[in-house]
């Protein structure tokens, strides 16, 4: 394990050597040495690994990221000062679980649209397993929004109001709208295996045109469900998901069609999943040409896209779409290699999703990624008003 | 497309009370916190703490000068930020009001009863300079934290302030990641978003917030933000004119990414030594061309499913 060296940029940090011995500060020689050494704080803080500002607890995950972060020093360092190295933002708080929520959520998006279209085309197997799959990713989706909350037994709380400002607030509404929606469409899934007599009789008569009804409210809500994720990430101050705004949403409706289809190649039989295969090549074609921009238009801020644990993920994620869609294309008659290519398309959606937040994350620990862009804009604006 | 040149929007009116549906607020109220008088005492960390209940940070030495706080976070709601610079003090002898000292005396590594740079020999003078700057919520007009709250846990004063209400928040840390300033935070033993309130209990029943109370030099001002930027501008008027030039204001100009900060400062050098952004803006103000960029997804989206069921017969 190699702690991150020092910013050298940095022209007034304090050498470890300089500072003041132990008991110099208002601190009572002995106490709470044995526990925790001194200075230890600080090399955390140093290191860039004051992880979600959890300042008095141990992250238990702290080694595993100093290592990482090491990665990230490839890049040429530039002129800009700070204090003491420290992240001028507060990185998300958000755990893995929201990213996983970004897979969640796209999945039962894309699920519902192929289901609809199922439903629309004749295409039973299709249908049910959209259904199935939607109901099961917004379960999910749920369970882990939920979770990461502070304060899990709030999570009601987000239904007090209704605000345009937050996308967090859209989006508890999409998900309000579409999880019933998406929870009927499946439930009137087993309406074949009702009895079709005694009480169950007019439930199972019933049920298939309220499936029909809940499959076209769940699909007309899904696109809004893909894609509201991408202003969830980007109405922040974490310069790399703000700076990527006009370019994420396009990566996340590619990412949900893409997975939609695959979890349809895994589920359906070949003969029925053409509409699947033709949503992935869509798919992957949306997230590719959305990542390249991503990962490409935006300087400076594009950097945490491409080193270090975020780079690698967005390059596998990359790797796992082009098997997943050519597999698809070429083994269109072998349920065994569809199936295959399927579960390569959800693999990439998850790397995708994972690589876009912890993009994002490390550019809010990094002062250089807030410093110099702002600088930059502050430049230009002086420039600006110099020669209007 | 993303033209970070161009202000995204008009700053709204700089009565953020008003616009929040406040009817007959009080003037805004805010902070101006002078650094070039601040000594670094901490006794605004220490005050807010006692007043409002905020629970211990934890105890270990940074190693960053005198600062042990390291940021403002959940539990610290005042944060003194100490800078050791390698240049000398910029103050040239003619404003030193201190008397000469009486007799010269060689210097001999020993600690002196003058301060450092008075003792009358080149060898004595210090060759840095200390800044000390006791940062703050900023209260912006235009708050991330504010916009994005998804419980309405966050809301406007009628004093123009931003106050978490700890009975609404339910964690969810979006005003984490909206704020430019990486002010406001989430207490990891307790899950809910916490930051300065601006002594909203104090400041209604008339009286000074903690902090400003336990200044003992004036360097946190309290009061209308009108009055607090008509000082500002005269302070550093004066200091400029004893030869102070590096002296700015920060926060302090509605027109700026937030609307302008209910707390502003008087800096002696650039807001990143501080640990400041350099040209902070709220990150609402792209929301509605965010809000079009995923239509366009969605759009794509749905088309892109018709296209799958329509292009082919399989």
């Amino acid at each position: 394990m190699s702690p991150r060296p020092p910013a050298e940029d940095e022209p007034h940090r304090p050498s470890t050597d300089d500072r003041p011995p132990a008991g110099h500060g208002p601190r009572a020689p002995g106490e709470d040495e044995s526990r925790r050494p001194v200075g230890e704080r600080f090399r955390r803080f140093r290191d860039g690994v004051s992880s979600g500002a959890n300042e008095s607890g141990v992250t238990p995950a702290a080694g595993r990221r100093r290592r990482r972060a090491g990665e990230e020093l490839a890049v040429p360092p530039a002129e800009f000062t700070s204090y003491y190295g420290r992240p001028i933002l507060k990185p998300p708080v958000w755990t893995w679980e929201i990213a996983a929520y970004l897979f969640t959520g796209g999945l039962a998006a894309g699920s519902s649209l192929l289901a609809v279209g199922g439903q629309l085309t004749g295409r039973p197997a299709l249908r049910r397993a959209g259904r199935v799959t939607a109901l099961a990713a917004v379960t999910a989706s749920g369970v882990l929004l939920v979770k990461d909350l502070g304060r899990p037994e709030r999570f009601h709380h987000m239904l007090r109001v209704a605000k345009p400002t937050s996308p967090m607030s859209v989006g508890t509404w999409i998900l309000t709208a579409y999880g019933p929606a998406a929870g009927l469409a499946a439930i009137a899934e087993v309406a074949p295996l009702l009895p079709d007599r005694g009480p169950w009789r007019p439930v199972r008569r019933v049920l298939p045109p309220v499936g029909w009804a809940a499959g076209v409210a769940a699909a007309a809500v899904a696109p809004a469900l893909g894609t509201y994720t991408a202003v969830l990430l980007s109405d922040t101050a974490v310069p790399s998901w703000h700076d990527a705004y006009p370019d994420l949403p396009l990566v996340f409706a590619g990412s949900a069609l893409a997975s939609g289809a695959g979890a349809a190649l895994i589920a359906v039989p070949p003969r029925q999943a053409g509409p699947a295969r033709r949503l992935a090549v869509a798919g992957a074609a949306l997230e590719l040409f959305g990542a390249h921009r991503v990962e490409t238009r935006h300087g400076l801020l594009a950097e945490p896209y491409r080193t270090g644990r975020p780079g690698r993920l967005l390059r596998a994620g990359r790797a796992l779409t082009a098997a997943g869609v050519v597999g698809a294309l070429l083994g269109a008659r072998s349920r065994v290699v569809s199936a295959l290519s399927g579960a390569a398309l959800l693999a990439a959606s998850v790397a995708t999703r994972f690589g876009v937040f912890h993009a994002g994350v490390a550019s809010a620990r990094d002062p250089r990624y807030t410093v110099l862009p702002q600088r930059e804009r502050l430049q230009r604006r002086q420039a600006g008003e110099q020669d209007g | 497309m993303a033209d970070p040149v161009s202000r995204p929007d008009p700053p709204v009116a700089d009565d953020p009370a008003t616009a929040a549906g406040w009817v007959d607020a009080p003037p805004r109220m805010g902070f101006f916190t002078d650094t070039s008088v601040c000594i670094g005492c901490k006794a605004c960390e220490v005050a807010c703490k006692e007043w409002n209940g905020v629970p211990t940070s934890g105890l270990d030495l940074l190693g960053m000068s005198y600062d042990n706080t390291g940021a403002l976070t959940a539990n610290s709601w005042r944060h003194v930020a100490f800078v050791e610079q390698p240049r000398p003090a910029g103050h040239p002898p003619a404003a030193s009001t201190g008397a000469e000292p009486t007799a010269r005396t060689e210097f001999l590594g020993m600690p002196g009863a003058a301060p450092p740079g008075r003792t009358g020999s080149a060898d004595g003078r210090s060759d840095f300079r200390w800044l000390m700057m006791s940062d703050v919520c900023k209260h912006c007009t235009r708050a991330g934290c504010l916009d994005v709250c998804p419980t309405g846990a966050l809301f406007r004063t009628e004093f123009g302030t931003v106050v978490v209400q700890e009975d609404i928040c339910n964690g969810c840390g979006y005003c984490v990641s909206a704020c430019p300033y990486g002010v406001i935070d989430r207490r990891a033993d307790d899950g809910r978003a916490w930051k300065c309130t601006l002594c909203y209990d104090r400041i209604g029943a008339g009286m000074t917030p903690a902090c400003a109370q336990a200044c003992p030099t004036e360097s946190i001002q309290y009061g209308p933000l009108d009055e607090l930027r008509d000082r500002a501008a005269a302070r550093v008027a004066a200091l400029h004119e004893r030869g102070v030039p590096e002296a700015r204001l920060y926060g302090h100009d509605p027109a700026d990414g937030v609307g302008g900060d209910g707390a502003f400062f008087l800096l002696l050098d650039e807001p990143e030594v501080y640990g400041l952004p350099p040209d902070p803006q709220v990150p609402t103000a792209d929301l509605g061309r965010m809000w079009r960029r995923a239509g366009v997804a969605a759009l794509a989206m749905a088309a892109g499913a018709v296209a799958a069921f329509l292009g082919g017969r399989r």
